[in-house]
């Protein structure tokens, strides 16, 4: 069921997912972007450049977050528009062999705009973890039929 | 070492062609949890009118940091990839990233601005779909497909 503009209002709540991260997430990231950055993978690299540990990709963060808005959407290409800052790194613990989480990132989504000449809902994301903000600005531009 | 301020106005010409696969989406999709059908199922795609398998909706990165490498591979920039953060990121779609796609991507450095010991640098890729296999010679004929624009901070010493 896609959305329909008029059922719309600036404010309306879209829901929310809460989502664990592993290190294997960051690894599996790594592979299908093709972003090999050893800070999201290698322990002592991260902490040798003055990290806190391993991080997730600020884009693995991004693309998980949008899904929110994608499935609310129905087609993944009504997406016309998506913007973020990175205002905190998302740290992931190690823990491989464990059925435990190694980050969770809960994402929040409302209604930010609306613009009927264009047809299209800024739907802005709330994206915390580790009680942080850790995506500023995160609006995603949907067009709506 | 410092980042060079001559890089503003840098642009890098759209090199190799990136061929967008079935599996590739698959892969990307679940990398990011998406779950979306049109993302693995064919039928599901063409059903809400799309050729092929819809890349989800950061998929273009994987072209823009292809052409971002092209950057930080360059001698003359001095950046140093170790130190790299990214500090924002924006995709503006013209029409869907779909399977079949031929891209090419053509990089712009927008902005270097020094930040204490290190630097911001903004870069822009315009990603447009070509129809044959030479990014050259389809130069006339291609499409506009996405403009993904990036900064990244490069982290000066003790920062």
């Amino acid at each position: 069921m896609s959305p329909t503009f008029t059922e719309l209002t600036v404010g309306q709540d879209l829901g929310s997912r809460t989502m664990e991260v592993t290190r294997t997430d960051l690894v599996k990231y790594a592979g299908a972007s093709g972003d090999f950055n050893p800070i999201h993978w290698n322990e002592a690299f991260a902490t040798g450049v003055g990290l806190p540990g391993v991080i997730a990709h600020g884009m693995f963060t991004m693309g998980a977050a949008v899904q929110l808005v994608t499935d609310w959407a129905g087609d993944p290409a009504a997406v016309v528009d998506f913007q973020t800052r990175f205002s905190k790194p998302v740290p992931v613990a190690d823990t491989t062999g464990t059925p435990d989480a190694g980050a969770v990132i809960e994402v929040g989504a409302v209604i930010g705009a609306l613009d009927a000449d264009a047809g299209t809902a800024r739907v802005d994301l709330t994206v915390v973890s580790g009680g942080q903000k850790v995506l500023m600005k995160a609006q995603a531009v949907v067009k709506v039929a | 070492m410092t980042i060079n301020p001559d890089l503003q106005g840098r642009s890098y010409p759209a090199a190799e062609v990136y061929d967008v696969g079935r599996e590739k989406i698959r892969e990307f999709a679940r990398a990011v949890k998406a779950t979306h059908p049109a993302h693995f199922d064919v039928e599901a795609a063409r059903s809400l009118g799309h050729a092929d398998l819809v890349a989800p909706p950061t998929f273009a990165i994987i072209v823009a940091q292809r052409a971002d490498a092209q950057l930080i591979a360059d001698p003359a920039s001095g950046i140093d990839f170790s130190r790299v953060v990214h500090a924002d990121q924006r995709f503006v779609h013209h029409r869907p990233i779909t399977a079949g796609d031929r891209l090419v991507a053509e990089l712009h450095v927008d902005g270097v601005r020094a930040m204490g010991g290190g630097a911001m640098i903004t870069t822009r890729a315009e990603i447009f779909a070509v129809t044959g296999g030479d990014a050259e010679a389809d130069a006339g004929q291609r499409v506009p497909v996405a403009t993904t624009t990036s900064s990244i901070l490069v982290r000066g010493e003790g920062q």
